[in-house]
Order: structure tokens, then sequence, then C-alpha cells
């Protein structure tokens, strides 16, 4: 180690997403950053940049920032608001068909227009604006603080959990606790315990109600053994959930049944018919409205998984990040993040988390963006020979649940990784 | 947060409605839905729907406006906060309301000036189009008629300082009241007086009405001793001045020396102008304590604008002073209150961001 070269003060994270200030001056990676860690991982891309090509990537992925944000405008605004309107036109023409949910093509049409709904309104609305990349319009309507989504999980904890926690200690083992989500082996860096055994099995009840495995999840069980949250503190998080949780029971589960329950019993004509009628309508609404979550679920589950799980992604030490600089954090995020490939479609319905690359790079900018910039950040890494984690769904997912089983026991070995980024020029 | 408009008023039975609907939309409200087929249905804030523009002067244009929910009414002379979306950005501003309270049509209306570099008033003036939604904010102001009316009244105005004292004039027209004003009115030209023909048709009309219209490009500026010609009983009218700050400075010593001053009612407050004419400091830098950004004033910016320039995403809603959505705790440091030149602040203070320019380093907790 240089003498000269003093080894920068380190800067707590704050609790913003987002790389750290750009005003700190002396932000320059120590060089035992690059020195430490890595042992398993020797062609680590970040231990082969020098501290100054850190530095300039960094400052070239702050230019791409701003140079989106100058021009946000109008067609933003009309991008967001025309989603926003077609999930309530969505949510409303799947309602009026599940009035008659007996009727199986309606029941078929209902479930199907519920579930793209949810969908929607989970992953490219609600996600997002919660993660105030609408808040730059300032308008009240569609603002991350006010912000309130069709799931399980109370919009104030997920905000901490995951704009805090997960974007800021992204991939980084020991501190990011939606690596795995506290109950999977998904790194062989983690120590087996025979409890993971059992993690195929709960893997697939977790796809299957991930909405509730979010909302319990943001209470951050480790924090709670450790004793590093007071019991009050505790019981309103639960309380919480337990009011957002019958809002949504109450609304899937007795009104809608109830309602389609009503008007079948008015509109079928002799009164001994009316009565089975009613309970038919009942549980065909309710087996709709839980059919939609399952969907919904499952859906979130497969892309959310496949966002940092896949193959190509690197996890982190602690010791691998101290005093990590703006372009370090950068590096780190285009590490540990992969996208998904598809269509128009599929990334709106993926709420452009297919771009979980552009996402982590930048979380706070509109979502809509991501496909526009995605060629500028491919120049950067094949400039810089930094990889760009992509491919189609069937082989993220894939190699994601491979992970789950083999590592279910013990051992196991970080995956070969796909190296630097070399095709297109733009 | 984003700032919002008024709650309308809304019968109890229909909030009932609405709040059993709840339970259907869930985590959404009735309210998000209703809006897909109106959005002036909206329970949760006041909208209005801009009706028409009409050009006033080649600087100034009035923009009417309909209300969703039937116009609660306002005091003439007050001023209303309105939102607006700009290029995807929602703004507030403040303006004068320029309509008496009881048009038959139910709208109101405001007549905003023409601000070169602004980002509202360009837009109104230019690019608005009648159909566009707009939010409508609470109505505030205390330069008002007295109640009741007094019997002699002198209205001095310049430029858009008419715009509160138009409304007045409407409403005190409208009960039939016009028995003995004196509106003493200046402008630059004759075709820049705003509501130019309104004011002359009244003065047609009532002779309890005597306009007189200044033209300062030719006459000059209007000075206090003037007064004694133009209404020579000027001490013995309540008055109501609105105008520049040179303006109403003048008038206002002269009231000191010469009249009562308890007679004299001022509007200070400047529409879609720059943050205010207090005097001015060296500025100083900026440390936002929750997102870690440094930023810095010539001590002519408010520290919102200066944070915005470095990057921080600040809460805000008129930017004038009024709103108070840009509040944050002051942890360290002084400021500066741009429109009126004092320096203050004590740790803890919550502060407003966008009529505050440091003075010296401060810490504040955005």
């Amino acid at each position: 180690m240089s003498a000269t070269h003093s080894p920068p003060t380190a800067k707590r994270l704050n609790e913003i997403e987002g790389p750290p200030p750009r005003t700190a001056p002396n932000h320059r990676p120590s060089p035992r950053a690059v020195q430490v860690g890595f042992e398993d991982e020797p062609d680590n891309p970040l231990a082969r940049l020098t501290p100054e090509q850190i530095e300039e990537l960094g400052r070239e992925f702050d230019a791409l920032h701003d140079e989106v944000f100058a021009e946000l405008g109008d067609r933003d605004s009309r991008y967001i608001r025309s989603t926003i309107k077609l999930h309530r036109q969505l949510v409303l023409a799947a309602r009026a068909m599940l009035l008659g949910s007996r009727y199986r093509p309606l029941w078929l049409g209902g479930t199907a227009a519920l579930s793209v709904a949810k969908i929607l309104e989970n992953m490219e609305i609600g996600h997002n604006v919660m993660h105030g990349q609408w808040d730059w319009m300032n308008d009240p309507d569609i603002n991350s603080q006010n912000w309130d989504w069709d799931t399980a999980s109370p919009a104030d904890a997920w905000r901490h959990s995951h704009n805090y926690e997960h974007h800021t200690f992204t991939n980084i083992r020991g501190k990011d606790r939606d690596l795995g989500y506290e109950i999977m082996r998904i790194d062989p860096h983690q120590k087996w315990h025979p409890v993971y055994l059992l993690q195929p099995l709960y893997n697939l009840v977790l796809m299957g109600f991930f909405e509730w495995g979010v909302a319990l999840h943001d209470l951050n069980f480790d924090a709670i053994r450790a004793g590093e949250k007071s019991k009050g503190k505790v019981n309103r998080e639960l309380k919480a959930i337990g009011v957002k949780a019958r809002k949504q029971v109450v609304k899937d589960y007795i009104a809608f049944p109830l309602l389609s329950a009503g008007i079948a019993a008015l509109t079928s004509g002799r009164r001994g018919s009316s009565s089975s009628s009613a309970r038919s309508s009942f549980s065909s609404t309710l087996a709709a409205d839980f059919t939609a979550n399952i969907v919904r679920n499952v859906w979130a589950y497969s892309i959310i998984f496949c966002g940092h799980f896949p193959d190509q992604t690197y996890t982190f030490s602690q010791a691998e990040v101290e005093d990590e600089s703006r372009g370090g954090w950068y590096v780190r995020q285009l590490l540990g993040s992969a996208n998904i490939d598809g269509g128009p479609l599929f990334h709106l319905l993926a709420g452009n988390l297919s771009f979980q690359v552009e996402h982590h790079l930048y979380p706070d900018m509109p979502s809509s963006r991501y496909a526009e910039i995605a060629p500028r950040v491919r120049d950067i890494c094949r400039r810089y020979e930094l990889p760009y984690n992509t491919g189609p769904l069937s082989k993220q997912l894939g190699t994601v649940h491979r992970t789950i089983l083999r590592l279910a026991f013990p051992g196991g070995k970080v995956r070969p990784k796909p190296g630097p980024y070399r095709a297109e020029r733009i | 947060m984003a700032e919002r408009g008024v709650p309308p008023r809304v019968s109890d039975g229909r909030r009932r409605v609405l709040n059993l609907i709840r339970s259907f939309t869930s985590p959404l409200l009735p309210d998000d839905y209703l809006e897909l087929v109106n959005p002036l249905w909206s329970t949760r804030e006041l909208r209005g729907r801009i009706e028409r523009i009409e050009r006033e002067t080649p600087n100034a244009a009035t923009v009417l406006v309909k209300p969703g929910w039937e116009w609660e009414g306002h005091k003439p002379g007050q001023y209303l906060r309105l939102g607006i979306e700009v290029d995807g950005v929602h703004h507030w501003r403040a303006y004068s309301l320029t309509s008496d309270p009881q048009r038959p049509d139910g709208c109101i209306s405001i007549t905003p000036k023409l601000v070169d570099g602004g980002k509202v008033s360009p837009f109104l003036f230019k690019r608005v189009k009648p159909g566009t939604i707009v939010r409508l904010g609470g109505v505030e102001g205390t330069f008002v008629l007295p109640d009741p009316l007094p019997r002699q009244l002198l209205f001095i105005s310049a430029g858009s300082g008419i715009t509160p004292i138009m409304s007045m004039l409407r409403a005190i027209a409208r009960a039939g009241k016009l028995q003995d004003v004196v509106h003493v009115h200046c402008a630059r030209t004759e075709e820049e007086v705003i509501f130019g023909r309104e004011l002359r048709e009244l003065a047609a009309e009532h002779p309890g009405y005597r306009l007189h219209e200044r033209l300062t490009g030719v006459q000059g500026r209007l000075i206090p001793t003037q007064l004694d010609e133009l209404c020579p009983d000027w001490r013995a009218r309540e008055t109501f001045l609105c105008g520049p700050a040179g303006l109403l400075e003048a008038l206002g010593e002269r009231w000191q020396r010469d009249g009562e001053e308890a007679k004299l009612h001022v509007e200070h407050f400047q529409p879609d102008t720059a943050v205010g004419e207090g005097e001015r400091g060296q500025g100083g830098t900026i440390d936002f304590c929750s997102s870690a950004i440094q930023a810095c004033s010539d001590g002519e910016q408010p520290i919102l604008v200066a944070g915005e320039n470095a990057g921080a995403k600040l809460p805000y809603g008129c930017r004038m002073g009024i709103c108070h959505t840009c509040v944050g705790r002051l942890r360290s440091g002084q400021v500066r209150d741009l429109r009126t030149g004092r320096v203050h602040g004590q740790a803890g203070e919550m502060l407003r961001t966008c009529i505050n320019a440091p003075e010296g380093a401060v810490e504040i907790e955005l």
C-alpha cells in the first residue's frame, strides 16, 4: 500500500437509495478494497478495474442519469397516466365480468383480466411509483409517499426494506436481506443448515403466496431475533400488516363474492334456484379472486427472483465493498443484477424489472426509460469490459431453480460467470 | 409530499356511500375510478376545468375556470392557489381572483401577467387549451373589503396590481353600491391597462365611480404629492393599494405622515414574480442532512432552488412562501427571508425553503 495515499474516511450510507453522494470530495476506493476478497472469484471485474477507471465510469453513469432527467416531460407524464388508466379500466372490466362468474367464459375472462390488472398494478405502477420514479411530476396522486398497492404488504414497511436496504446494500452478503429472503440458501457462501433441505418445498409455497412472504419479510426477523427492534415497533408493524391484510381479504374474499351472490340471487327467477345460484356465484367469484392473486404472486416471484439470483450475478463480501466509491457502487449494481430478454408487452408486465440492471443503476428513473438507455449501458459495459447480465426468462428462471435445489444440500460452488460484454457498438 | 387542492364540500350522504364502496376499491378510493369518467368528480380535492382564455393586454390574460363543485365563494381581493401541469411537472402558483364571488355562470377567474422566463404564466398565456383540468387550492388573503362597505373608497393600483381590485370593483358594482369610489390606476401605456375597456365602461355607467388612468410612459410615475390633485379628500377614504414595492413604500409613507394609517390597506403580495424584494445577503452553503447533498446559494437563490440545482429532490408547492409544503427542520445556521430581508433561524425551527436563503452555512433536515 502506498504511504502517500491515505484511505478515505468512510461515510455512512444514508437512508436513501442510490449511490453515495457526488459531492463527497474524498470518495476514492481504498487500495485495500481492491485487494481483499475475491478469493473464489479471481476474475471479479471489480478487482480488475483501476480506481481511476471506476471513478470515470461513475461519471459516465451519472451523466447518463442527468441526461434522462433533463428530458423528462409530457411524454413520460402521459405514459404513467395512461398506464394507471389502463389498470383501472382492466379492473372495472374484470370485476364486471366476475359478477357473472358462475358462467364459465365470464369466469375465465374475468380472472384473466384481474390477474393482468393486479400484475400491472404491482409491477409497473406500484413498485415504480413507490420507488419515487414519478415524484419529479410533483403530482400528489402519483407520489411515492402517498401510494399504496394492491398487495398484502403495507407501503411504508416495504419502502424501507426494499428501497433502502435492498437497493443500497444490493447483493452484499449479510447486509442485503433480499439475498435468499432470510429463508433460503441462494448463494454458496451462505452456511448450510439442515433446514435448507426443505427449501425446494417452501420455495414453491413462497411462489404461490409471494405477497404474504414479502409482507412478513418486511418485518425483518433477523433484527427481531437479534433484539435490534423494540417490541413496540414490531407490534406496530404487525398491526399495520393486519390492517392491510384485512382490507385485502375483505375486498377479494368477502365484498366481491357477496356482490356476485347478491346479483345472482336478484337475477335468477325462481325462489329455490336463487339461493343456490347465489351460493355458486359467491364461491366462483372467490375462486376467481384467489386464482388472480396466485397468478400475480407466481409472476411477481418469477420476475423478481430473476433479478439477482441467476447464475450470472455476483455477490459481495462486506470487506469487498468497504469504502465503496460512487463508481464502485454502480459496478456492484451492474454485477449483482440480471435482465430478462423480451418484447415490449413482456417488459410492461414485468414492470420493466426485466431491465433489472438499469433499474438498479437508476432506481429513481421512470421505468419507461430503461429500454431506451439499455443500449448506452451495454456500451459502457463493452468499453470497460464488464458483463451485462441478461437472458431469456426460461434460462434465467431455470438457473435460479437449479441453484435453489442444489444449495438445499451442503457445499456448492459459485457458478461460472459470462465475462465481459462484447457485442453491438453504438 | 406534493401539494393537493382543498377538499371540496361534499354532502355527508355522498361521503358515506363512497366510504362503503371503499371496501371494494381498497387500497384505491372510489374517486380513483370515478375520475376515469370525470376528473372533476374528485371528492379528495377541488379541481376545475379551464373554460376560456381571454387576452386582456399584450401581456396579461384572463383564465376562466369552472370549479368541479359549487364555488364556496371568496372575499373580493383574496388570492387562490392554483395547480397545473406544465411539461409533465405539477406547479402551484397563487393568483388574485379577478372574478367576483357571485358570477351567475359559477366560474372564477384569474388574470396572470406574462412573466418572461416563468414556467406557469407563459403556459397559461400561450399553450393552455380549454378543457384542461387544474387543481384548486385554498383561498387566502386579508386584503379584502370591510363589512359593511365604507361609504367612500379609494383604489390605487399599478400594473397587475389591478387584479385583486378588479374583483372588488365587480362585486361592488354587482351589489349596486358603486356610489363614491375613486380609482387611480397606473400603467405604462393605454394598451397595457388590464381590464381597460371594462373599467371605462364602469366609469361611463356609474357616475359614482371616478377613474383616473395614469399612463406612466407619458406622465411619469405617480408621486405621493399628486394625490392631492387626483383625490383631494384621500384622507377621508378607506384606501386599497396594490402595486410594485416602490409605489407601496412611497404612498405608505404619505399616509404615515399626513393621513390615517388605519385607513390604508396594502397588498404586498405580487403573484408569479421573483421571491421577494427584501435585502439580499452573501448566501452560503446548505447541507441537506437526509440526502447528504451539499448546495450553495449566492444569496439570491432560496434554499429550495439551490438544492434542486445541486440535484436534491425536495418537496415544494407554491414556491412563494404560502403553502408550507416545502418545510424542513433547521439543524444549524441562520437564514435570510428573501421577502423581507430579515435574518433569522433557530435550531429545530421549521423553515420554508422556498423563501429563505442561507446566511452562512446551514444544515437542514431534508
